[in-house]
């Protein structure tokens, strides 16, 4: 059997109580990790040792662990995710890492996101936006029209899916240098844009989703792309371009 | 209304006077590069921009109200960017995923507003004086039955100290452009997959074409004007 080389890694990470304490960047040394464990597991085999020694675990999010719940989340040596493209935190493995390594492990940063605990941060800003317009209304009286009877373009029906890919993990927002909700918001929005059904109530869904994004304190758009390059799920900054037109037509005609 | 105090609208307002504005560079380097090929169409030209009233009262204007509110909005869009990330992260890998263009349009905008101080003082200042204080709309030189235009600019471009403040500016307006002008398409949503790749490649060859041309013709002037 082959021995496989085992990672020993310097760990700068983020630590703050509380909502209101100042936190501070904290110094871990951690030792044998294996290349094949991922992220997170990482951050368990820490949290154990600091439990054991009887200090506060480090607090992050996590659920699903296999990158389709959006809750993981932290910006690791300076980009959301980490390093790897198309993956989130918890699909993120040991192996992208070297020996000897300083990995930096913040929350993600936004007004919009309060930190909640250490890495954890408050993302209910994204729920109010959802809130807000992300939604159609049907009447659920049992007389539904069944949705595979509305015929849709192909190229529509596959452009939507994509947008609905969005998992809302908010790492448009950590790696934007304005903190823009553009590409998750833009997501949304273009889901129901691209469908029959969305059409209703289109106007007012981009409007107020638009408005309410701007009210929780999200940034402007600088159209860098930073987000379209760190979306775990691949969205398309042409859903900014295409939200744009929907709002553009929606605020001179509404 | 509430629509138009959204960083949407104010990014189509920037999007807009951005595009104008390179219209309007456009404009003025054809114009310049009279300069290089014909010293006495560069004069007709001069004296014609300089004396239409349709240009001098309606275009000068509306040039101006597209700088002041590219300019403000641009304070204002920057504000906004800061106030939304309160506390900044301790290590940041922002190369990783975009490019230093598109980070910093607000230090490449102030020189060049720095550059359009210096111009204005050079160019637009002694204009106005000539024509609307002094009264003096004839385009002349002192004393002389040719036009004053043409040898102005050469005057314009001797001091090494300006020529090189000129390169520079148009060195950080080109850095502006290469994000700016495939910026402005993406805010105003006409962008997608057909039309992206074309929009970039045209504003590549703009941001790196007409800034590169008024360098040359300011190193021309500089060059001949230095024997
Ligand atoms: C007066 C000095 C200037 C300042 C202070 C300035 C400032 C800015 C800023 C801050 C932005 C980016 C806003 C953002 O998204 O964060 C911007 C975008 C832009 N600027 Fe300027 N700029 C100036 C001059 C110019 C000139 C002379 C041109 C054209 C020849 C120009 C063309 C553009 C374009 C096309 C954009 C892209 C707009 C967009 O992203 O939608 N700017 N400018
Ligand atoms: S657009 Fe991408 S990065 Fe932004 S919330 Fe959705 S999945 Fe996350
Ligand atoms: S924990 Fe669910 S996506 Fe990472």
């Amino acid at each position: 059997m082959s021995t496989v080389k085992t990672l020993n890694l310097t760990l700068k990470i983020w630590r703050q109580k509380n909502n209101i304490a100042k936190g501070s960047l904290e110094t871990y040394p951690i030792s044998d990790i294996s290349p094949d464990s991922s992220f997170l597991e990482m951050l368990d085999i820490l949290n154990g040792g600091l439990i054991e020694k009887g200090e506060s675990p480090v607090t992050f999010d996590h659920d699903c662990r296999e990158g389709i719940c959006g809750s993981c989340s932290l910006y690791i040596n300076g980009e959301p995710h980490g390093p790897s493209r198309l993956v989130t935190t918890c699909q993120l493995h040991m192996r992208s890492f070297k020996d000897g390594e300083t990995i930096y492990i913040e929350p993600f940063r936004a007004k919009a996101f309060p930190v909640i605990k250490d890495l954890m941060v408050d993302r209910s800003a994204f729920d109010r936006i959802q809130h807000a317009g992300g939604y159609i209304s049907v009447n659920t009286s049992g007389n539904t029209q069944d949705a595979n009877s509305i015929p849709i373009e192909k190229e529509n029906a596959d452009e939507a899916f994509y947008s609905a890919a969005c998992i809302g993990c908010g790492a448009c927002v950590a790696a934007c240098k304005n903190a823009s909700a553009s590409l998750f918001v833009a997501a949304k929005v273009s889901q129901y844009a691209l469908l029959p059904q969305g059409q209703v109530e289109a106007k007012d869904r981009v409007l107020n989703m638009v408005k309410q994004a701007e009210k929780e304190g999200f940034g402007p758009c600088s159209n860098t792309g930073a987000c379209e390059v760190e979306c775990p799920k691949g969205i398309s900054i042409e859903n900014i371009a295409r939200m744009n037109r929907e709002f553009l037509s929606a605020a001179i005609t509404k | 209304m509430e629509n138009s105090k959204t960083s949407i609208f104010r990014k189509v307002l920037m999007a807009l006077s951005g595009l104008f504005l390179v219209i309007f560079l456009l404009q003025h380097f054809v114009i310049n590069s009279l300069s290089v090929i014909s010293p006495d169409s560069f004069n007709e030209v001069s004296h014609f921009m300089g004396t239409n009233p349709l240009v001098q009262f309606l275009l000068q204007p509306v040039l101006m109200f597209g700088v002041v509110l590219h300019l403000g909005m641009g304070m204002v869009i920057e504000q906004k960017n800061r106030k939304a990330r309160p506390i900044k992260y301790a290590f940041s890998n922002a190369s990783a995923n975009s490019s230093w263009m598109s980070r910093n349009m607000i230090i490449t905008g102030i020189t060049v507003m720095l550059f359009l101080g210096l111009h204005f003082y050079d160019f637009w200042v002694p204009e106005m004086n000539t024509k609307y204080v002094e009264g003096n709309m004839s385009g002349m030189l002192d004393g002389e039955d040719s036009y004053r235009y043409f040898t102005e600019l050469q005057h314009k471009f001797v001091s090494p100290v300006r020529i090189g403040i000129y390169c520079l500016s148009f060195i950080f307006l080109s850095l502006h452009l290469l994000h700016g002008f495939q910026s402005s398409f993406q805010s105003v949503g006409f962008k997608n997959r057909k039309f992206a790749p074309t929009i970039a490649k045209l504003g590549n060859i703009y941001a790196v074409a007409i800034p590169l041309g008024f360098i040359f013709i300011a190193l021309f002037h500089f060059i001949n004007s230095s024997h």
